[in-house]
């Protein structure tokens, strides 16, 4: 029997703020245990939480971005359960009237768009973090209360693959609207995913399972592979899936049962009465509207129309922002947007890669890589001496400097003068007469190592089309 | 004794000097102390040290504040940085907070001593302050009877004669019924006047702080000094907060009291019952018309009430639960025993009743019946009132069916206790301004307060109603 996989993820984006969603505490990763701590995060009695306002603002920006409609009427509960890490033994979140509802996602996978309803989006504060020592556990409180968007897809998601392309696409836009740091691993943006299969050709979903614990990329997709193999298999055995949630276990690489239907919570969900109704009204959502930039997507297919460049260049080069922003930035000040796309792509891309640095620390600024380019195209300079001069720049030499000077101070300006190429052609064939034999008897191949010895002779500034028209003639 | 505004003057004008209404005022807390229980704690040596600094701005020529050297007692229900605050609850016996309650930190700026920490019932859940875990609180005007809840110990510190004003909380009457049996002055602001930051929650919809006071004129001043907009407490309201006392006025000619039907029916003490038509009479012969008026859901108000309260309880003290602060049991095997056994040892049985109530009341299957059903009632109560507000100025009656009654009457049988509510839960189901003052004694020489309750943010009205009342009783 073939199978259908049904996938819907949450995912939990922390927000951005300098400080926690119902106090001033600062949000700062890393500080020492329990210094970002106040009576209101550590649930001292008699403490009360007021939201920050920021918060309703990323939310009301990541909702439009993500085309939802955003509610007028914002209502606060109560998520009442125990656990050390949460100080008040309820946790104020959303429940029935969430800040997004009825949005979309499109992104592509294998160069097909795919569109992923939004469920909904709801303002929240995170829980603190348990740490076990031995036979003592301890509780660090910096976390708690430190806002987070819970933003929950529809089960539009058909394969693992697709769960991991719907993730890079939603990192893409929270950090093009500068909402969240997209960092899986340091915990800021987090997901669960709720898998299920079914027969292909059925229209009823399967029993769901949830998956916790999910935290980098390449583990959900894993993760996911895994549950599907593992319910399809007890399908095949005839055997039922049961509604559980399930842990992922990156080490051994598979899930593993955390609790089943009988023990879940009760969360026992109440309005907030700390807290007042939040009013959104249209005013203050056009008011942030004027603050969306242009989205991943939308960027991505202006490249590919404005630019000519290929739909997977495109696609690389607005995964971020300020990628995004270098690349169109090189390609306006060198009127080759090709030329640009093809060094950020493949030696910048690499250089970044090889010192684990972003694009905002590139060692080779947009204006160096353009005058390179310019110099190039201008016939100044050949490309194998821009290469040079590439590697140069990242292994930090010149920083700083303009590429003229970079050329001019160290003499690489491409020799065009075909007296000076034609001297050392001679030179070459009068010290090869061997190979000028073969060559002339028909051994066409010959005719780089021709070239290579005139380039080597010349130091590589010699230009090539010069040097080949010439050659020929010689030959 | 000395009024507020005589102390407070008198500390000004270097007639008298904090130190020594302060340290009378200790003297009488710890003499009264073994008969009336109205103490948990008694701040000597902090209250000494805050009047000594009071005198010594007055000596170098600053106002310390309209409250200046003023001895008041606080409600142990309010956080006060550096001092034991409890509840009246072990398991926070040992709790000490790192920060003071919004109400606390205006007073103290205003010039105000705290010198005790009033008893009360078990996280204000209570109408008799039976329910302390520190001992039950003694009438001061018949210690055989109950001092009511539960304000208790605030009431008693006041009618003892140990402070002239005392900081309570009213969820559901607490303020006005204690203020009723002691024969006090006890106003509940409207809700969202007393900002709630630091004090620790029964049921968060519902609680305000409020003045209970000799007179009407400490109460307005003491109230003005506690009201107004906190940015730490979402739910307090951005209104200005007038001069209470300086607008106080004895005068209510041409006002409508409201007399609602539901509140003067059978079931009310007739002693109780003729203090309080005498009062109402009192009120026309000074010019006020009298106006029926209907709140048909009364008796309602109850079963709302415990609804809504319980289920706000049962999650605000999801916090006490042996981690960070307060009661942590000895024995605790793992996590779970952990919870249960520190709950079960620090809680006493009427917050331990009300925590289940409202667990129940809000999980899956039944919120939709209980939880939701009472929150539409409530807003239904809050109509009755609004309407009832179109025909009038003002709601009078009586602020329980009774007197105060023998300590251990009802203590056995929750339902009756709740049942003694009745008249006091409308005004917080509506979010309303509601007072108490003394309207007479019965024949056993009990206190009988009339409660007058204002629409929002209409302190003023009622302060000048129970002016007139005090001034011509």
């Amino acid at each position: 029997m073939a199978f259908e996989t049904v996938i819907g993820l949450e995912v939990h984006a922390q927000l951005l703020t300098d400080s926690k969603i119902f106090c001033a505490c600062s949000t700062q990763f890393g500080a020492p245990d329990n210094t970002n701590t106040c009576p209101v995060c550590t649930g001292m009695p008699g403490a009360l939480p007021v939201l920050n306002r920021k918060v309703v603002e990323m939310s009301i920006l990541t909702g439009l971005a993500l085309q939802c409609e955003i509610r007028e009427n914002n209502v606060f509960s109560r998520k009442n359960y125990f656990y050390p890490d949460l100080p008040k033994g309820y946790q104020i979140s959303q429940y029935d009237e969430p800040i997004c509802v009825k949005g979309k996602l499109t992104f592509y996978v294998d160069d097909k768009e795919k569109t992923v309803g939004i469920t909904r989006a709801h303002m929240e504060e995170d829980a603190g973090k348990n740490i076990h020592h031995g036979e003592f556990s301890l509780v660090n409180l910096n976390r708690s209360s430190v806002p987070l968007l819970e933003i929950v897809s529809e089960p539009d998601i058909r394969s693992a693959k697709e769960a991991g392309e719907y993730l890079r696409a939603l990192r893409s836009i929270l950090l093009y609207l500068g909402v969240c740091d997209g960092n899986m691993e340091e915990g800021s943006m987090r997901c669960d995913a709720n898998v299920s299969v079914r027969p292909v050709g059925e229209k009823k979903f399967g029993q769901r399972v949830e998956l916790k614990n999910i935290n980098s990329f390449r583990f959900v997709e894993k993760a996911i592979e895994y549950e599907v193999g593992r319910q399809i298999d007890l399908i095949e055995q005839g055997e039922k899936i049961a509604q559980e949630t399930r842990l992922y276990d990156p080490d051994k690489n598979r899930t593993i049962s955390m609790r089943s239907k009988e023990e879940a919570h009760d969360y026992r969900y109440f309005p907030e009465p700390d807290l007042l109704p939040v009013k959104v009204d249209r005013a203050w959502v056009e008011k942030v509207r004027t603050r969306l930039p242009e989205l991943p997507l939308d960027k991505l297919k202006r490249f590919v129309s404005e630019y000519k460049i290929p739909e997977y260049d495109a696609q690389i080069l607005t995964q971020t922002r300020a990628m995004a922003e270098f690349y169109e930035e090189v390609a306006k000040l060198t009127s080759n947007p090709k030329a640009a796309s093809n060094w950020i792509m493949g030696d910048l891309l690499r250089i970044l890669n090889e010192q684990k640095k972003e694009i905002t620390e590139s060692p080779i600024s947009k204006e160096q890589l353009a005058d390179l380019i310019k110099n190039i195209d201008g016939g100044k300079i050949s490309g194998k001496i821009a290469k040079t001069i590439f590697e140069d720049l990242a292994a930090g030499k010149y920083a700083g400097e303009k590429i003229e000077a970079v050329i001019s101070k160290n003499n690489l300006v491409q020799v065009t003068d075909t007296g000076a190429i034609e001297a050392v052609i001679d030179k070459i064939i009068a010290a090869n007469p061997g190979q000028v034999e073969q060559y002339r008897s028909g051994k066409d191949k010959l005719f780089g190592f021709f070239v290579g010895q005139v380039m080597k002779e010349m130091k590589g500034q010699g230009a090539p089309n010069v040097i080949n028209d010439l050659l020929k003639k010689k030959l | 004794m000395t009024s507020i505004r005589e102390m407070r003057d008198g500390v000004r004008n270097k007639k008298l000097k904090a130190k020594d209404l302060v340290s009378e005022a200790l003297k009488k807390a710890h003499d009264a102390q073994p008969k009336y229980n109205s103490f948990i704690s008694i701040c000597d040596e902090s209250a000494m040290k805050a009047a000594e600094h009071v005198d010594k701005l007055v000596a170098s020529g600053k106002d310390p504040g309209p409250l200046a050297g003023v001895p008041i007692a606080v409600k142990d229900l309010l956080c006060t940085r550096g001092h034991r605050t409890t509840a009246a609850s072990k398991i926070l016996d040992q709790y000490i907070p790192p920060y003071s309650a919004t109400v606390v930190e205006k007073l103290e700026e205003a010039g105000a001593i705290v010198i005790g920490k009033a008893n009360l019932d078990e996280f204000a859940m209570g109408a008799s302050n039976e329910n302390s875990a520190y001992g039950a609180v003694k009438n001061p005007v018949d210690p055989t009877r109950v001092p009511g809840g539960s304000s208790g110990g605030s009431a008693a510190a006041v009618a003892a004669g140990i402070v002239r004003a005392a900081i309570g909380t009213d969820t559901g009457g607490s303020i006005r019924e204690p203020a009723s049996f002691c024969g006090i002055t006890g106003i509940k602001p409207t809700y969202g006047r007393v900002s709630r930051y630091g004090i620790i929650a029964f049921a968060s919809s519902l609680d305000q702080a409020g003045p209970m006071t000799r007179s009407v004129d400490d109460s307005a001043i003491v109230l003005e000094t506690i009201s107004g907009k906190d940015p730490r407490d979402a739910t307090t309201a951005d209104i200005a907060v007038p001069k209470w006392s300086e607008n106080l006025k004895d005068n209510v000619k041409g006002l409508r009291v409201g007399l609602p039907k539901e509140y003067f029916a059978d079931g009310i003490d007739p002693e109780v019952r003729k203090v309080i038509d005498n009062a109402v009479q009192l009120l026309k012969a000074q010019g006020a018309t009298l106006v029926d008026v209907d709140l048909p859901l009364t008796p309602h108000g109850i079963a709302v009430y415990y609804i809504v309260a319980c289920c706000e309880a049962s999650s605000n003290l999801a916090r006490y639960d042996g981690v960070r602060y307060g009661l942590r049991t000895k024995d605790a095997a793992n996590l779970l025993e952990l919870y249960e056994k520190s709950r079960g040892e620090g809680f006493g049985a009427e917050p331990k009743r009300r925590i289940m109530l409202g667990t129940y009341a809000l999980s899956s299957g039944y919120y939709d019946a209980f939880y939701k059903k009472a929150c539409q009632v409530r807003r239904l109560v809050r109509e009755d009132f609004l309407k009832a507000f179109a025909k009038c100025d003002l709601i009078v009656g009586p602020v329980t069916p009774g007197p105060a009654f023998k300590l251990g009457e009802k203590f056995s049988d929750p339902l009756k206790m709740y049942l003694n509510d009745v008249f006091t839960l409308g005004a917080p189901l509506a979010g309303l301004p509601g007072l108490s003052v003394n309207a007479g004694f019965t024949k056993e020489k009990l206190p009988v307060g009339l409660q007058i309750i204002g629409p929002h943010f209409e302190e003023q009205r009622i302060l000048d109603a129970a002016h007139t009342v005090e001034t011509h009783l």
